[in-house]
């Protein structure tokens, strides 16, 4: 492990590799194997945390390895905002481009790379080079989603939105089934810039798929009660609990995963408008419990992320069902329509639903049900988010990401000698 | 490279004529195992070649068998070397070469009782030391040491096998300890009585499996990241109590 603590230390932190490479990592929140490489060098890039912010144009120049929570904390009390967050803050500037992290607001606003204007790349063969869609475009489009294996970013310049208010208008909708809440998100995503639905994948039958579906968007000043007027832009999230150290595997099974989602499902009102929310409430839910990840035990859990394109409704009604059936309980799913995709070779995006979840990896029935998930997305036409992967074969990739042979022509023109390597780029034959 | 369930991709099984070795091989390509090398005495041999058409027809991508003793010790660093700087990174390392042998045969030639010893755990050392720096250096890998229920407790009937899977069986945890932190592990499978050609024409055990069974308590295993497997599972609770019976009593039960 490398921790490079100042720019110059950055700027050679590929040098003298042998054959187990390198690979720049942020704050490791990808669920599978790719901020890993065993044997090998990896560049911690958090030492290095520093921003710029041009307030005319809310344009950002940030560090690879500044973290969103940092990030927010800087902007949001300016009148800014992040131009995509996921469902943590626990996310690089230089992550956020490996993985082109997406997040409640895709269908209107697209991925992280979207938003990204240039970023400073560090190529194996020691040169650092501004990289925009106008001065290598092709280079540009295989690092923004690239998992890191086309160089090492060393800052980026991204565009920022304004807001006037830290708090969100909120409307919650409970959804008694799947085609319900997929009508309603249909429907909403038009009027909400944020959108996602917290989807019950234990529920069967005519309970199949319900789900809650919160939508918001930013409030305006004269939304806010008339006594917080100072506070408008306040950023002060809370950590309410740590889950602590040595929870046995099995405290979620199938019988509390069940009454949890149970729970989950019927605490939420019918329908509510208009319910202001902080940032941290709307976005942020997993940085509420710090170490939530302790939950699952030693033996762990697996994420996985897939997404359909619109046209293969029956495809994910079918991957809904299965689950369901599965003894493979999934704890709290979220289900959420993507917009379009950009150019990014190797980019998760693309018009869709987008089915994620969390399955604790107990079950010897897993791999095989994960497996046929994997062939029902791919013969759809869809594809799996490599961030959160952890187990795909390789042989489907081809298959999910048709950009696959653009995206190793640019990484062979610039690391010909493939010095850049992950355990995920070894376990996909990318690498 | 493994992946977290615990699949691997390339396999290298030390024994690879071994019918528990194959079985657990076979299981593997089934799932996304795509390179398989079988270290064996004699690779142009008409069952290795059957073996690696098996293991072909059954989508394994890469196949090959190349030459290994594991009594020739002084040959193990260079096959090693060979296979992991021609196939890559091998993600599982399978010990299952081992001698079985008859005790009574054992009893009149102390020699032929060396020369079981010799294989199963002086190759298993020499094999696993190798494996554990190529681990070291490629930062993963697991060695699957395919152990016995004999090494919990030695019986009169097959002491001289017993004596060498238990100094097997320590050996392998031993260095399972010696490999945290290096990204290397070791898996230490203890089977029963196992149907196959090793055990024809004897009588069986109870709590007899097969190879095929082994393998699929094996693959379990690596997906919940065991330290050590039982084939089948429940023997692990009937040697728990065996092990503290009185000698007298041990005696009589194991002469069963």
């Amino acid at each position: 492990m490398a921790q490079p603590a100042t720019v110059t230390e950055l700027e050679h932190c590929l040098d003298g590799l042998d054959g187990r490479g390198a690979l720049a990592r942020g704050l490791g929140r990808s669920y599978g194997d790719a901020a890993q490489n065993a044997g090998g060098r990896v560049i911690d890039t958090t030492g290095l945390a520093s921003l710029e912010l041009d307030a005319e144009t809310g344009t950002v120049t940030a560090s690879a390895g500044m973290d969103l929570d940092r990030l927010l904390r800087v902007l949001v009390p300016r009148g800014f905002f992040v131009p995509v967050t996921p469902g943590t803050r626990q996310v690089t500037v230089g992550g956020a481009i490996a993985a082109d992290i997406h997040g409640k607001n895709h269908h209107r606003a697209g991925s992280w790379t979207d938003h990204v204007v240039s970023f400073r790349l560090l190529t194996p063969d020691g040169v650092v080079q501004q990289v925009s869609r106008d001065t290598d475009g092709e280079l540009f489009r295989a690092t923004a989603g690239g998992m890191g294996l086309t160089g090492v970013v060393l800052d980026a310049t991204f565009r920022c939105p304004r807001i006037e208010t830290s708090r969100l208008v909120v409307d919650t909708d409970r959804a008694a089934d799947l085609d319900t809440v997929m009508a309603l998100m249909e429907e909403g995503d038009r009027h909400y810039p944020y959108s996602v639905a917290w989807i019950d994948l234990v529920a069967t039958g005519r309970h199949l798929g319900r789900s809650v579906l919160t939508s918001g968007r930013f409030a305006r000043l004269d939304e806010l009660p008339a006594s917080s007027g100072d506070e408008a832009l306040v950023f002060e999230p809370l950590e309410l609990v740590g889950a602590p150290p040595g929870i046995p595997s099995g405290l979620l099974n199938p019988l509390t995963i069940r009454a949890f989602n149970e729970l989950w499902y019927r605490k939420a009102p019918t329908r509510r408008r208009d319910e202001l929310q902080t940032i941290a409430q709307f976005f942020h839910p997993l940085d509420g419990v710090r170490n939530w990840n302790r939950l699952y035990g030693p033996q762990g859990f697996l994420q996985w992320q897939c997404v359909v394109p619109f046209g293969a409704e029956a495809t994910l009604r079918s991957m809904v069902e299965r689950l369901a059936r599965s003894g493979c309980p999934s704890f709290l799913a979220v289900l959420k329509r993507f917009g379009p995709g950009n150019d990014g070779y190797l980019s998760f995006p693309a018009p869709g639903w987008t089915l994620a979840l969390d399955i604790p990896t107990g079950s010897t029935d897993l791999p095989r049900l994960l497996d046929e998930l994997d062939t029902s997305v791919a013969e759809a036409g869809g594809r799996i988010y490599l961030a959160k992967d952890a187990r795909l074969r390789p042989e489907l990739l081809d298959a999910m990401y048709p950009q696959l042979p653009d995206w190793r022509r640019v990484r062979a023109r610039v690391d010909p000698d493939g010095r850049l390597r992950s355990d995920l780029g070894r376990r996909l034959g990318l690498c | 490279m493994r992946d977290a369930l615990g699949a691997v991709q390339s396999v290298l099984v030390l024994g690879g004529s071994s019918e528990i070795g194959l079985a657990i091989t076979r299981r593997l390509v089934q799932d996304r195992c795509r390179t398989v090398v079988l270290g064996v005495r004699e690779p142009d041999a008409g069952a290795t070649r059957a073996a690696v058409d098996d293991l072909r027809r059954a989508g394994a991508t890469s196949v090959e068998a190349v030459r290994f003793d594991a009594c020739d010790t002084a040959t193990h660093q260079a096959v090693l070397d060979d296979v992991f700087e021609r196939f890559g990174d091998i993600d599982l390392v399978v010990v299952a070469f081992g001698v079985l042998g008859e005790q009574t045969d054992f009893d009149t030639h102390p020699a032929h009782a060396v020369e079981a010893v010799q294989a199963n755990y002086v190759g298993a050392v020499s094999a696993g030391l190798v494996t554990a720096d190529r681990f070291r250096q490629q930062g993963h890998g697991t060695l699957l040491v395919l152990s016995s229920v004999a090494a919990e407790r030695p019986r009169r009937s097959n002491y001289v096998y017993g004596s060498s899977k238990a100094g097997l069986d320590a050996f392998a945890q031993g260095l399972g300890d010696a490999l945290v932190g290096t990204g290397g592990r070791v898996v230490v499978v203890r089977p029963g009585f196992v149907h196959s050609r090793m055990t024809e024409g004897m009588a069986a055990q109870p709590f007899a499996t097969t190879p095929d069974a082994v393998a699929e308590a094996v693959v379990a295993g690596l997906q919940k990241g065991r330290e050590i497997i039982w084939a089948p599972g429940i023997l692990r609770w009937v040697f728990a109590v065996m092990r503290h019976l009185p000698r007298p009593l041990w005696r009589i039960v194991s002469a069963r």
